[in-house]
């Protein structure tokens, strides 16, 4: 992928991939493009060069709804939620765009985050930030997407929070679904990744399983401070 | 007693019953200006000559039954024609909506300038109105006057105070209680009604989630045009229809609607009958329940009237100055549906 705002370009040549049941997790130090290859994915940026492809199928032109359509889903790093909707119409609106019975997928979200059946009737400004991203998780998988988009989905969490969502997204990627996330605290999410990315000035600098770039002496030192 | 039965007549027979009918037409236009604001994020100055327009088309369309000798027995024709003028008005909103609105919406204008535009659409709405009905001042009020009248109810109870209750009064209230059950309905159980909260909400999000921006803006200018109808044609029933008495009315409609914070629909009710309760209540001449309550010897010589009615829209003017100062986002915070 090559793009960014402008002429000047925020992503150089990086490429990021993930299968199906992995997590793969991008790291880098701040403004080096992390989120905007996050936004480039969805296609809420256009790309100068390079191609975006799901399934074997090139989506690179489709506008982001038209994505999610094709299998995608997305966590946006804030405004995540629609505060003044309860939790359950929260849910609702991430389904929006299917057209059969939503109440399966519904309860299997429940199933994963039990804390939101017992908030299903409260509005999700009201919950607390932990409790709010497992909301914006729950939004974005009401599509059963193949894939799911996660932006710094621990941002602004304490670390048991932290923890906790962890936990529930290796719960989803052992569904079968693909996840990507962007994130800043990179040593506990290169734990848990199955493919890290380490991505500097728009460019993949480091691919390689999570656990090999924790013991990767360079990266330790440049990015995980020792 | 006696003395505090009479009183408590006078009372409802003079700000109660009138309170509940001139807050409802308030909060049915404030609801119109609410829905506008909450979805498409400007303050439609507008929203009074869309209620003229609405009365208007109303009184066309009941001419229009009359001639061929169609009426609604002791109802007003008026409410037949209300669905057939509510249609005529959607119209016109979606009319203006894609031939200015729209156009400014796609280059995300702000919100000022948008108001500015709606000033426009206000006086070519006025004009259009004055154009095809005249200045004139319209009766269209037919059916029976009275559902209780102040005799009848003298003699029922045998009481010195008659309470009289107009029809026009009966409906205003009937039709506004059965309207925002179904606004309320509409905006919290369908999933059109919560698509559009949720863009009100958070419009990215709500684009992410797959909903249509274009069938959002419709779907309000639809309801804007009901609720601006059916306060307009009210309102005219009540008061008698004269074009140019809306850009006035459209002050308190403003006034309520911030009051109760624009953008919440609740707000949008619980503003329109405090700004009428309260221009009722400061003008309002006590001097007759006084008499009744207090004995002889300290009965008032003045009006005891805090303000002469001539004030009337005075009072929503301070109130709404007293919001803006204390708590500019109103009552209850709106800003979403």
């Amino acid at each position: 992928m090559i793009g960014g705002y402008g002429n000047a370009n925020i992503l150089n040549d990086c490429t990021i991939s993930v299968d199906q049941g992995e997590i793969a997790v991008v790291v880098g130090p701040n403004g080096a493009g992390k989120s905007t290859a996050m936004k480039a994915i969805f296609g809420m940026l256009n790309l100068k060069q390079g191609q975006i492809v799901i399934n074997n199928e090139d989506v690179t032109k489709l506008e982001p709804q038209e994505r999610v359509l094709k299998g995608m889903g997305f966590v946006p790093q804030s405004n995540n939620v629609f505060t003044t909707m309860t939790v359950e119409e929260n849910l609702e609106m991430g389904g929006y765009i299917r057209r059969d019975e939503l109440a399966d997928t519904i309860a299997q979200i429940y199933d994963l985050f039990p804390v939101l059946k017992e908030k299903y009737h409260q509005e999700a400004g009201e919950l607390s930030g932990g409790q709010r991203q497992q909301v914006a998780v729950g939004r974005a998988l009401m599509t059963n997407p193949q894939v799911l988009l996660l932006d710094e989905p621990t941002a602004g969490v304490s670390p048991i929070v932290m923890d906790e969502l962890f936990d529930k997204i290796i719960e989803i990627a052992e569904t079968g679904v693909a996840i990507l996330m962007v994130e800043q605290n990179a040593r506990q999410a290169l734990n848990i990744a199955d493919k890290g990315f380490v991505m500097v000035q728009g460019e993949n600098k480091y691919i390689d399983s999570g656990k090999a770039l924790l013991e990767n002496e360079e990266v330790r030192k440049a990015f995980l401070g020792g | 007693m006696v003395d505090i039965l009479n009183s408590l007549t006078l009372l409802t027979n003079y700000i109660i019953i009138p309170g509940l009918t001139y807050g409802s037409q308030l909060a049915l236009g404030a609801l119109g200006i609410t829905m506008v604001y909450a979805v498409l994020r400007f303050s439609n100055f507008a929203h009074g000559e869309l209620m003229s327009f609405g009365a208007m088309s109303t009184i066309l369309i009941t001419w229009l039954f009359q001639s061929y000798g169609l009426t609604f027995g002791f109802l007003p024709t008026a409410l037949l024609a209300i669905p057939f003028a509510a249609t005529i008005t959607i119209l016109y909103c979606l009319a203006t909506n894609s031939l200015v609105y729209e156009y400014y919406r796609e280059k995300k204008i702000d919100p000022t300038t948008y108001l500015i535009i709606s000033v426009g659409v206000l006086f070519f709405t006025a004009g259009l109105i004055r154009f095809i009905i005249g200045p004139d001042d319209r009766k269209f009020n037919d059916g029976n006057r009275f559902i209780l009248k102040a005799r009848e109810f003298k003699e029922l109870t045998g009481l010195n105070e008659g309470l009289a209750i107009k029809t026009t009064q009966g409906i205003t209230i009937g039709i506004t209680i059965c309207l925002v059950i179904l606004l309320f309905w509409f905006l919290n159980r369908t999933r059109t009604g919560k698509s559009m909260r949720a863009y009100s909400d958070n419009e990215d999000l709500a684009l992410l989630s797959g909903i249509n921006p274009k069938k959002v803006v419709i779907i309000t200018w639809v309801i804007t045009g009901i609720l601006a109808t059916v306060a307009g044609a009210l309102y005219g029933l009540d008061k008698s229809y004269k074009p140019f008495i809306y850009m006035y009315l459209v002050l308190p409609v403003f006034a309520s609607a911030i009051l109760g914070g624009v953008g919440n629909p609740i707000g949008a009710i619980v503003g329109g009958y405090v700004i009428a309760f309260s221009e009722l209540i400061f003008t309002f001449a006590y001097k007759k329940v006084a008499g009744y309550l207090l004995p002889e010897s300290l009965a008032p010589t003045g009006l005891i009237q805090f303000l002469s009615t001539d004030y009337k829209i005075a009072v929503s003017f301070v109130i709404l100055v007293i919001v803006l100062l204390v708590k500019p986002t109103g009552i209850f915070s709106g800003k979403t549906i």
